[in-house]
């Protein structure tokens, strides 16, 4: 809530700097967001009469005008296109200084003028250049502006927390002032205005709960065109609100002022009497903002005998508005449950200042109190005469007292209270309370709707008290160790395993373009936002591989020919049942040359089998199988699918051509995606008995077929590998000159070994033959 | 017998100018061979008159053993040079930059999740984990926000389209979760990804947060704002850094308050927290009137922009490598 401080300080003047008071309210609970002036520093600028306006004998578009200034008449020349005699503007004398410039009596082509009059924007008091500021007739020539218009205040900006409605007026700050401060709240209680006639309209309340206090009076004999006052003025627009006409203005201000929302319908589009019940299914309003709403019943209604007049608590309708030609006016102040009025504004897709307060709670004792403040003003600046308060009143909500036993406020703030202290702070706040042994039964006002509980009542203990009264402590607890599963990887580890082979961590959005997860996933019914924030941003992504995609393309169109990426993040599913499966996932992209460029070194592109490395190594100690297999991301003939125990694990492949394509990419990068689950999962090292004795080695080296695969022959081998053989691994693969076309030379290192004994040649052969027995008679090999 | 001293300075001056081990073992041959010229005095001695032959004896012994000094000190000269050179030969230029595989390294808002956890698990607290699509309950009515609650405004949600679900606002339904299923003492951090309905310089749609739990039966307010000036002191390694709670309101702690940090000028937002508020621990059947304690939500995003100085939010997911390079 914005407002003007110096109309705070009419209610309640402690002696505090501005800061100091700002300080103390975001201390108590109110944050302060803003403290700013009403105007920027400027001085010698007065109200000036235009007497007349005369023409520039050089320039057209130049006036020359004699202007009151009250102690003197001078000369000045104007640019203005508005400046007309009789107006009343501001006159800036020689020597001023506005925001930027310094006035001084000058020659102006030829004529001499003393002084300036100015725009508001030329005072900084608005972005408002087209001409003068014409200032209202009744104002004194020669008195400083700044004293008319109430300039030397402060505008305070408040971020009051959504429990605390209360603080959005100037009473309710000036309470909150007097709870934090100690200070007095310094305001004559407002006089009923005697009714000039008995007339009232039938008040009806079809919904008790929801409207228990509806209080109206007719005012008749308006004038509906009357000037809003200066100072009114100026107050609404320091809380930012702009003037509308003298009553709106009048219900604004109230509003602003006391924290009771107020309404004026025209009594002459009234027929009959009030009625506040439930919309009836299908009804329609034209709202005040132009729009109209088919209602549901679950909307509050204001109604006529024939016809709904206005959203209650949210905005009035168009049709009983107040306009210029209004003569009889209907004032509505009313009480609104604030169960029917929340959540209103995310229906409707708008809110209202009304609606805001009604849904945190408005006092629903200073509802005939707000009417006769407003009645008062109404009759002030538009005359007319006030009627009888019309009042319908049902049950109003309880407010129960509450216990506070302050043993219980010492446990939780760790502090130790004294009960005098808590006794005054409660008055502070104007809470009503007995006290009985260190512990308070209190009654919340009725302005209150956040006090139901003890704990509500230790916070406001705590807040007057002063949080940073309370010593920060050191916790004395039972030391437990935590676990540390040590077969568990964490999340941790395995980043700086991937940081360690050159990739560089990346957090990219959950949510993704819709194309993304059919293109990269073949997703075509992907889980989807029903709001979001843009359209690339619509889905929640099955998986990390179109977000690196986007990733290394970003990069890559930012001139950095090598990508090496990584990240670990949810992907989400739906699963049988309308769950959704959020499985941690560990992705990564590899894309332009294996090594930065570096000398002594051959550059070379990166491709499937470097990216492999990288996945077994994040696999290991334990191991995985490859299996060819197909997937929408990935070059059918350069990927695999992962697999650990018949389970997929993850994916590893270079990127389609026809991706590579579309999304605009020289090179295709070569990328995995794991479940991080499985990659953390690991094993105890167990010890095996290391044998003193040399190992043999024999290499093997064998002839075939092109489309036979490694993994299944080298899964062969292990199979039927003799208790002796203590290793196999494949050292070579060969094409070409010597090896027929369709077919490949793969070369085995195969290591023997006994633990305890040396072995003879004919165990190394024995063994050795069974392995050449398997490749022949399994895999169709020939020795070379 | 002038004879012999001509021989050893012979011997000597050819010795020490050579420079090759063969050589100068054919140097040797010249006078210690079995035709040498030393070789040939000695076996001249038997012509000798007996009187002079221990004196002549002795002063050719002599000077065959400097001979042998003389090899020995030359070639070892001869072998230090030899190694020298290869040495010489074999030097590198050290100032070459090293070859091979670099290192990557991670994101900055990780490097200070991983700190603010080493900070908490160094106190015990244990990380918990919890999922980001998530049901009204847990993300707002277990944690005492109804239907219609002014303060679900302060959060705007992604809603799924299936309209039951929806992505966590904040890491707190973790507390509910874990609450459910343990009794206290409780002592967890759950750091994670939350989304809101938000972006600008200083909002992401998608940004972090880390929970802070700690139940007990004599956690206090006083205690929270130990713990957690502590962290912000660690943290940021200063112990000029100022830390003030000021009241505040969330429905799921009561006092509550938001944690300003400072550097001397001015205060930052830096996360909210407060007293488990009763309701909260009644919905996951833990009795408000035994135990008690504090949470807190850290903003790890704002921490890493103040530890770092970063100044747009942005930054840290547009994922630019000339940015993330900049934290290895």
């Amino acid at each position: 809530m914005k407002f003007s401080e110096n109309w705070l300080r009419t209610f309640i003047d402690p002696p505090l700097s501005s800061r100091e008071l700002a300080d103390a309210l975001t201390m108590g609970g109110i944050e302060v967001e803003a403290l700013e002036p009403a105007a920027p520093p400027f001085d010698q600028v007065v109200v000036g009469e235009v007497l007349k306006v005369g023409k520039h004998p050089g320039a057209d578009r130049l006036t020359v005008c004699e202007v009151n200034i009250g102690t003197a008449t001078i000369m000045v020349v104007c640019g203005a296109p508005n400046v007309v005699p009789g107006i009343k503007v501001p006159a800036a004398l020689p020597g001023a200084r506005l925001p930027g410039m310094e006035i001084k009596a000058a020659t102006v082509r030829g004529v001499d003028s003393h002084g300036m009059l100015c725009s508001a924007k030329e005072l900084g008091l608005s972005e408002d250049a087209a001409g003068l500021l014409v200032l209202p007739p009744d104002l004194p020539p020669g008195v400083s502006l700044r004293k008319v218009l109430d300039l030397d205040d402060q505008v305070m900006t408040t971020k009051p927390t959504p429990n605390r409605g209360d603080c959005l007026s100037i009473l309710g700050m000036a309470r909150e002032v007097a709870a934090i401060t100690g200070a007095k709240i310094e305001v004559s209680g407002i006089t009923p205005v005697p009714p000039a006639s008995g007339e009232t309209l039938s008040v009806t309340l079809e919904a008790p709960q929801a409207c228990p206090r509806y209080c109206g009076r007719l005012v008749r004999g308006v004038d509906a065109r009357a000037q809003t006052p200066l100072w009114m003025v100026q107050r609404l627009a320091r809380s930012g609100v702009r003037t509308v006409s003298a009553i709106v203005d009048i219900t604004n201000y109230v509003m602003l002022e006391l924290g009771q929302p107020l309404h004026a319908f025209d009594a002459g589009k009234l027929n009959g009497g009030i009625c506040v019940r439930f919309a009836k299914n299908g009804e329609r309003l034209t709202l005040l903002n132009t729009e109209t709403q088919v209602l549901t019943p679950d909307f509050l209604v204001i109604a006529d005998d024939s016809k709904v007049l206005a959203l209650a608590g949210i905005m009035g309708g168009m049709e009983s508005s107040v306009t210029d030609a209004t003569r009889d006016i209907f004032l509505e102040s009313a009480y609104f449950d604030p169960g029917v009025i929340a959540g209103k504004s995310r229906v409707l897709g708008f809110g209202s200042d009304s609606a805001y307060r009604f849904e945190r709670g408005v006092d629903f004792s200073g509802t005939v109190n707000a009417l006769e403040r407003a009645t008062q003003l109404v009759l002030e600046i538009c005359g007319g005469a006030a009627a009888a308060v019309s009042e319908a009143c049902a049950e109003l909500p309880q407010r129960a007292p509450v216990s506070l036993r302050l043993k219980r406020a010492e446990r939780l703030l760790g502090i130790a209270l004294d009960p005098a202290e808590a006794g005054r702070i409660l008055r502070r706040l104007g809470f009503g309370f007995s006290e009985s042994a260190a512990e308070f039964q209190v009654t919340p006002p009725a302005f209150r709707f956040d006090i139901a509980i003890e704990e509500d009542l230790v916070e406001e203990i705590a807040r007057i008290h002063g949080y940073d009264r309370i010593p920060a402590a050191t916790p004395v607890a039972h030391a437990s160790m935590l676990p540390a599963p040590e077969a568990q990887r964490d999340t941790a580890s395995i980043c700086g395993q991937l940081v360690a082979r050159d990739y560089q961590e990346i957090i990219t959005y959950s949510f993704v373009e819709r194309d993304w997860e059919l293109d990269f996933c073949g997703n075509d019914a992907p889980l989807a936002l029903a709001n979001p924030i843009a359209s690339q941003m619509s889905v929640m992504r099955s998986s990390l591989i179109g977000s690196l995609v986007d990733c290394v393309r970003f990069n890559q169109s930012h001139k950095q020919a090598r990508v090496r990426i990584f990240e670990i993040g949810r992907c989400f599913s739906r699963t049988e049942k309308s769950g959704h499966a959020q499985t941690m996932r560990v992705g990564a992209a590899a894309y332009g040359d294996a090594l930065q460029e570096q000398w002594g070194i051959p550059a070379r592109r990166v491709d499937f089998y470097d990216v492999k490395a990288d996945v077994e190594a994040l696999l290991a100690p334990s191991t995985a199988e490859f299996q060819t297999a197909v997937h929408p991301a990935l070059h059918p003939g350069k990927s695999a699918c992962i697999v650990r125990d018949g389970m997929t694990i993850g994916w590893i492949g270079e990127l389609h051509p026809q991706w590579q394509q579309k999304y605009d990419l020289p090179l295709a990068p070569v990328m995995f995606e794991l479940d991080l689950e499985y990659v953390a999962d690991g094993a105890l090292p167990a010890y095996r008995e290391i044998s003193k004795l040399p190992p043999v080695r024999r290499d093997l080296a064998v002839i075939v077929d092109e489309g036979l695969g490694y993994q299944a022959i080298m899964a062969g081998l292990k199979g039927e590998q003799p208790a002796v053989v203590t290793d196999i691994a494949l050292f070579d693969v060969y094409r070409g000159a010597g090896i027929e076309n369709g077919k490949k030379s793969l070369a085995f290192r195969v290591l023997l070994q006994d633990t305890h004994k040396t072995l003879t040649e004919a165990e190394v052969d024995s063994a050795v033959s069974k392995l050449i027995q398997v490749l022949q008679q399994r895999f169709n090999a020939k020795l070379r | 017998m002038q004879d012999l001293d001509v021989i050893v300075n012979e011997a000597l001056a050819l010795f020490a100018g050579i420079d090759d081990a063969d050589a100068l073992e054919q140097a040797k041959a010249r006078f210690l061979g079995k035709s040498g010229a030393l070789t040939e005095l000695l076996k001249g001695l038997g012509k000798l008159p007996a009187t002079e032959r221990p004196a002549m004896g002795g002063r050719i012994n002599a000077a065959k053993e400097a001979l042998e000094t003389a090899l020995r000190e030359q070639r070892e000269k001869i072998q230090s040079n030899k190694l020298e050179a290869r040495l010489k030969e074999e030097a590198l230029d050290v100032t070459l930059p090293g070859r091979g595989a670099g290192c990557g390294g991670l994101h900055p808002v990780t490097r200070t999740l991983d700190r603010i956890e080493v900070l908490f698990r160094s106190m015990g607290f244990e990380v918990a984990d919890g999922p980001e699509i998530e049901t009204d309950y847990y993300n707002f009515t277990a944690l005492n926000q109804p239907e219609n609650h002014p303060a679900r405004s302060m959060h705007d949600t992604f809603y799924l389209a299936d309209g039951k679900h929806l992505l966590r606002t904040h890491t707190s339904p973790i507390q509910i979760r874990y609450m459910e299923t343990r009794r206290p003492p409780i002592k967890i951090i759950a750091p994670g990804r939350v989304y809101r309905v938000d972006s600008d310089a200083t909002h992401s749609p998608m940004f972090h947060q880390v929970e802070g739990l700690w139940i007990d039966e004599h956690i206090t307010f006083a205690d929270l704002k130990g713990v957690l000036a502590d962290f912000f002191r660690h943290f940021f390694e200063r112990d000029d850094l100022k830390v003030r709670f000021r009241p505040s309101f969330f429905p799921f702690t009561e006092p509550s308050a938001e944690i300003d940090m400072s550097f001397g000028d001015g205060w930052l937002e830096t996360g909210g927290c407060g007293m488990v508020h009763p309701s909260v621990l009644r919905n996951v059947n833990i009795d408000p009137e035994q135990y008690q304690g504090f949470a807190f939500g850290l903003g790890p995003d704002r921490l890493a922009m103040l530890r770092y100085g970063v100044n747009d939010l942005r930054l840290f997911f547009e994922n630019d490598l000339r940015f993330l390079k900049q934290f290895n």
